[in-house]
């Protein structure tokens, strides 16, 4: 009954439910497929353009369609009320809190990564800066956006209307590591500057807030 | 004391409940009985004084010796029996998938069958309930209306497996409208109204429960 046994567990049975039914990572395909369809025909940027643009795009429509899965993290566990069942076991709140939050880094880096061609081929990206970094930038991208959304939306289980909770919080506190994100990934593709800075100003973030999350997870799981 | 804003759910309750015996809760709705079951599992706070469970005010230190079965089924739709009794099971520690087969066995439900439990009857996911509750052979067993909306054939068969349980020497908490299905097998009646536990009825038994198995009809 391990942290890392428990998340394991709890891993597998939250993939297993997601492959059944698929309802997060088909919502969130749907969005982000529309977003860069409706942005690219509004826009209809030339290269040039795009590469400047990109950064912002890419991770708002990623930031976006996030969301829409994070809303649904824990609708299987209000369910039936099944998460009584996992208070009143002895397993380690934690394991709970991670589990969901790399379930979630899955299903983003999936949609990333089935994403990541259409932008190439509707916007004409091409990088300048090497493309290993843009995948770091993504990983550790994707981490911020998951981890606090994960905690957020576990926040924002016993209000009324938590679909529009969930926004309302998470992005507001998500604005250095969007900033962050957007102006990495926009050095890289454009090749004018160095991301190093922000990507360590990533890593940063997603060690404090992963960290925060952890702390303070037990409380909001047993909030009454 | 347990307030809900200003309504006061719970109000003093005091007593001992002695190990390994069956308890049965009466009360009209609205007499805290699922309340004070919650507070005993560790769902919920007094939001005045403290409660000794097991030995112990700290409910995680006993929460492997405690099984609660709540109002809902506290399942996943998604995943069949053996599959959700399979997770729950890593809760505790427990990878053993004789565990599982046994616990659907002895609420008499069929640990090959496939289907996702959503597609359950109300009664099949009672039982299955029932099975996640005593899964990991705790001490102290409550249940919140175990009963409902279970036909009158597997609700008897349940209050027997329960009553097969407390002869094991674990100590169960029933709450219930239902009083005649649980008289065979109660050692006392608790009535609970506005808040307070108004009445104990000691029961005596006439004789253990037989250690037959579930008989399907």
């Amino acid at each position: 009954m391990t942290t890392l046994g428990v998340t394991r567990t709890t891993l597998l049975k939250d993939l297993r439910m997601e492959w059944r039914s698929k309802d997060a990572i088909n919502s969130m395909l749907f969005f982000a497929l529309l977003v860069v369809v409706i942005f690219s025909f509004a826009f209809n940027p030339t290269a040039e353009e795009s590469r400047r643009i990109a950064g912002g795009l890419i991770w708002v429509a990623f930031l976006f369609a996030a969301v829409v899965a994070l809303n649904q993290t824990w609708a299987r566990e209000l369910r039936n009320q099944v998460l009584d069942a996992y208070r009143v076991s002895p397993a380690p709140p934690n394991a709970l809190f991670l589990a969901k939050a790399i379930g979630n880094f899955f299903f983003v880096v999936v949609l990333e990564a089935l994403m990541a061609p259409l932008f190439v081929v509707f916007y004409d990206l091409r990088s300048v800066g090497p493309v290993w970094q843009l995948i770091v930038v993504a990983l550790l991208g994707t981490w911020a956006l998951v981890v606090n959304g994960t905690f957020f939306a576990a926040l924002s289980i016993r209000t009324r209307s938590r679909e529009i909770m969930l926004p309302l919080i998470l992005f507001p506190i998500s604005i250095p590591a969007l900033l962050a994100m957007v102006d990495a990934t926009t050095s890289i593709l454009t090749g004018e500057a160095s991301p190093d800075f922000w990507i360590k100003m990533l890593a940063v973030y997603d060690v404090v807030f992963t960290a925060v999350c952890l702390l303070l997870f037990e409380s909001v799981l047993n909030a009454e | 004391m347990k307030f809900f804003g200003r309504f006061a759910a719970i109000r003093g309750i005091s007593g001992s409940f002695a190990p390994g015996r069956l308890y049965v809760v009466l009360g009209d709705n609205g007499a805290g009985k699922s309340t004070l079951l919650r507070m005993v599992a560790g769902l919920m706070e007094p939001s005045q004084g403290t409660f000794t469970l097991l030995g112990t005010n700290n409910h995680r230190e006993v929460a492997h010796r405690v099984g609660y079965m709540g109002h809902a089924p506290l399942l996943y739709d998604e995943l069949s029996g053996m599959e959700n009794l399979r997770y729950f099971a890593g809760l505790y520690g427990l990878n053993d998938d004789d565990v599982c087969r046994k616990a659907m066995q002895m609420v008499g439900l069929d640990p090959d069958l496939s289907r996702r439990i959503g597609q359950y009857s109300q009664g099949m996911r009672q039982r299955l309930s029932l099975a996640r509750a005593v899964l990991h052979d705790p001490e102290l067993i409550l249940l919140d209306e175990p009963f409902s909306n279970v036909d009158m054939h597997s609700a008897r068969e349940m209050a027997a497996v329960l009553g097969r349980i407390r002869d094991k020497g674990k100590t169960i908490f029933v709450v219930t409208h239902q009083a005649a299905l649980m008289e065979g097998v109660a050692d006392e009646f608790v009535h609970m109204a506005a808040g307070q536990v108004v009445a104990r009825e000691e029961v005596v038994r006439k004789a253990a429960i037989p250690n037959a198995e579930w008989t399907p009809r």
